[in-house]
């Protein structure tokens, strides 16, 4: 019984900070008066009827919080999650590699398709940062602009293709996240958060200001697309082009297959690379940083090396991931590279649970794919999408997979619940 | 002639005006369990930090000896390389584990540096070639020693989490003794331990040694530095006041002064003093 004198009253509390919230937005109007000048109306009836919802779904919520069974349940969930996570993940690898091959999907799948992928490889990448070495990264983005921009430079000063110059961006990127991560050693939490957001900043800003080089704000366009062993997807056909040797038709559909292909590939090789390296020693010594710096130095491990190769490993795939955008649009500019894309990317890391590769798809699928499915609704988009990611967080705070898989067992490896897990706070 | 593994020589720390440690000198034997005691704020903790690295005396030296003769000195050397170099381990008195990693995991982050020196950058042991595999064989080999030697064998593949207090003691001696270290330091390693698990320490602790590893401990549990140190140093106010053998110790009249205090009845470390006597 106190419960539910406790309910009420909780319902009336957040009713009360409803009508304080909505007092304006709802329950006033702006209108029209005949003579041309604006007139205040009231919609009381409108105001009682948003604060009578959220008194009602606040007591809805508490009860359902009341009755609901013990949490058992969560952990059997995470169980049936990771088990079936084994049939979830080969179904999406075969499902990404038939995409484009299914007839009558559209383009415009395809094209969603290549955009989720690089989402889901810059989460891959900063998941290195932020998931297994438990660095707070808000600044990836950084490493995104300077993949771009290096191949963007590098194509138009010196020519330079497409293949030629991705491995030249992954190193420049992992170059800068070293020059980038030394200063940030010692900084921890929410101190290196905002360090690495500036520095993030820092880039863009640099990069509309120097106007000479990087052409400010207009930024560079006129970059090439990627060709297939020489071969270009140009429209006009004939010799040297992919439908000219195949002798087919040239349609933008082969184009955008091909960068498909390439973004899928550069995504499992970043996944690839991530799972090979968690069951190595550096990998294990990331994820002991993330649990305890003081433990591993005591152990003996170098945490200025450790946390450099964790900022220029995931740096490196941010080029790469850069590279492909910039060779994607064929233009780019600072508008690309601003901190709602760093954010972007964090979310979709903290979403997918820090530190699961299955996750940080499962994520970014929902993150971009989900308000880009909902064009239609228009305005109700962003509105269904914060509904969806609140949803998300009070059901699962730590991510869809927040479980861990020991890297070695002696025996069979137990999954490792949420609980034992240090989150990494930086 | 002693052979001597560990020497301090007027090791100084000051935290601005309060001096921690003060102009404290003495030597540890090889293959002895030298032990550190005190009452509490006699700067014990603040010594150990500096032999491990973790703090930089204000002054003064620590040196330890790998072999007979030779001296490596620690206070010279970054955190890191006290392990590694310097090969001195260490437990802390408020565990330290990878709370969310399996005991296995924790063994053999343990043996990170020797197992990234196989992996050739790491380029290696991505494409799985290379001597890593054999050097992570062994490894394993070596944390299952001590799993077993620390009898925490079956739990092998639980988070270290979920391990019970003493349990997590106990790993955390054995992940330091994966470091392979010839001076192994524990921050209080009874702290919190039942008796029957303090007898079951006094035995591991007697086997590292035997094994040819020389201990350094601080502990506050006289019944297990009066049973199985070899040489007892005793602080005050962060400095020596007495330094010999346990029964040498327990009848140095400053030592019993220290703790017994001059008849204060609130003395925090009354019920150490009365442990101290009944060991007698």
């Amino acid at each position: 019984m106190s419960n539910l004198t406790q309910n009420l009253k909780d319902s009336a509390a957040v009713a009360f900070v409803a009508l304080l919230l909505f007092g304006p937005f709802l329950g006033l109007q702006l209108g029209d008066s005949n003579v041309g000048n604006l007139t205040l109306s009231t919609r009381p009836g409108l105001l009682a009827a948003a604060v009578a919802f959220t008194f009602a779904a606040r007591m809805a919520i508490l009860l359902w919080h009341d009755h609901k069974p013990a949490p058992q349940r969560t952990a059997k969930l995470t169980a049936s999650v990771v088990r079936s996570g084994r049939f979830i993940a080969p179904g999406l690898l075969i499902l990404a590699l038939a995409l484009p091959l299914i007839p009558g999907v559209e383009n415009s799948y395809i094209d969603l398709g290549v955009l989720i992928m690089t989402y889901v490889m810059l989460g891959w990448g900063l998941n290195i940062v932020v998931g297994l070495a438990g660095l707070l990264d808000l600044g990836y983005v950084a490493f995104y602009a300077v993949g771009a921009y290096s191949f963007a430079l590098l194509s138009e000063n010196y020519g330079w293709s497409f293949w030629e110059c991705l491995p030249v961006c992954g190193i420049l990127a992992a170059a800068w996240g070293i020059f980038l991560g030394f200063p940030v050693l010692r900084l921890r939490g929410d101190y290196l958060a905002i360090v690495t957001l500036a520095f993030g900043e820092i880039i863009r800003l640099v990069i509309t200001n120097w106007v000479a080089l990087t052409g400010g704000p207009n930024g560079i366009d006129g970059i090439p697309h990627p060709t297939l062993f020489g071969l270009s997807f140009s429209m006009a056909g004939g010799p040297g082009t992919f439908a000219g040797a195949l002798n087919i038709m040239p349609t933008p559909a082969q184009r955008l297959d091909y960068l498909y292909y390439i973004i899928l590939f550069l995504a499992l090789l970043t996944n690839w690379v991530t799972l090979r390296l968690r069951k190595q020693p550096l990998g294990r010594a990331w994820e002991a940083l993330r649990e305890d710096e003081i433990a591993c130095r005591s152990l003996g491990i170098n945490l200025r090396n450790t946390k450099l190769t964790a900022f220029a490993i995931g740096a490196m795939f941010g080029g790469f991931a850069g590279c492909f955008f910039a060779t994607r649009e064929g233009f780019v500019s600072p508008d690309s590279f601003t901190f709602i894309e760093s954010a972007t990317v964090l979310a979709i890391v903290v979403l997918g649970g820090a530190g699961s590769q299955l996750g940080i798809v499962m994520a970014a699928m929902v993150m971009i794919g989900v308000p880009a499915l909902l064009q239609s609704l228009q305005i109700y988009r962003m509105l269904i999408f914060g509904i969806a990611l609140v949803v998300i967080m009070v059901v699962r705070p730590r991510g869809f997979i927040s479980t861990r898989k020991p890297t070695v067992s002696l025996g069979k490896a137990k999954i490792i619940t949420a609980d034992m897990i240090s989150e990494g706070h930086g | 002639m002693s052979d001597t593994i560990l020497t301090v020589s007027d090791l100084t720390m000051r935290f601005g005006g309060l001096t921690a440690v003060n102009a404290v000198s003495f030597a540890a034997e090889r293959g002895h369990i030298t032990a550190v005691i005190g009452p509490n704020g006699a700067g014990k903790t603040t010594l150990f930090n500096c032999i491990t690295g973790f703090y930089k005396p204000t002054s003064g030296s620590v040196s330890i000896a790998h072999k007979p003769g030779e001296a490596l000195r620690l206070d010279k050397l970054p955190g890191h390389a006290i392990a590694k170099k310097g090969r001195v381990a260490r437990t802390f008195q408020n565990i330290r584990l990878f709370g969310g990693m399996t005991l296995l995991e924790n063994l053999l982050v343990a043996q990170h540096n020797k197992l990234q020196a196989a992996t050739g950058f790491g380029v290696l042991a991505i494409l799985g070639v290379g001597r890593y595999r054999a050097a992570e064989k062994a490894a394993i080999e070596l944390a299952r020693y001590w799993l077993e030697q620390t009898n925490l064998l079956e739990r092998a593949d639980d988070p270290a989490a979920s391990l019970p207090y003493g349990a997590q003691r106990r790993l955390e001696i054995a992940r330091a003794m994966c470091t392979e270290p010839l001076l192994l330091c524990l921050d209080e390693p009874a702290a919190g331990l039942n008796p029957r698990e303090s007898v079951a320490l006094n035995e591991l602790l007697l086997k590292i040694r035997d094994a040819g590893t020389s201990l350094l401990l601080i502990e506050h549990d006289m019944g297990v530095v009066m049973k199985i140190s070899d040489h007892v140093v005793v602080l005050e106010y962060g400095k020596k006041i007495a330094d010999g053998t346990p029964v040498e110790v327990r009848n140095d009249e400053a030592v019993i002064k220290a703790y017994l205090g001059e008849g204060d009845e609130d003395d925090p470390d009354a019920p150490v003093a009365a442990a101290l006597e009944d060991a007698k």
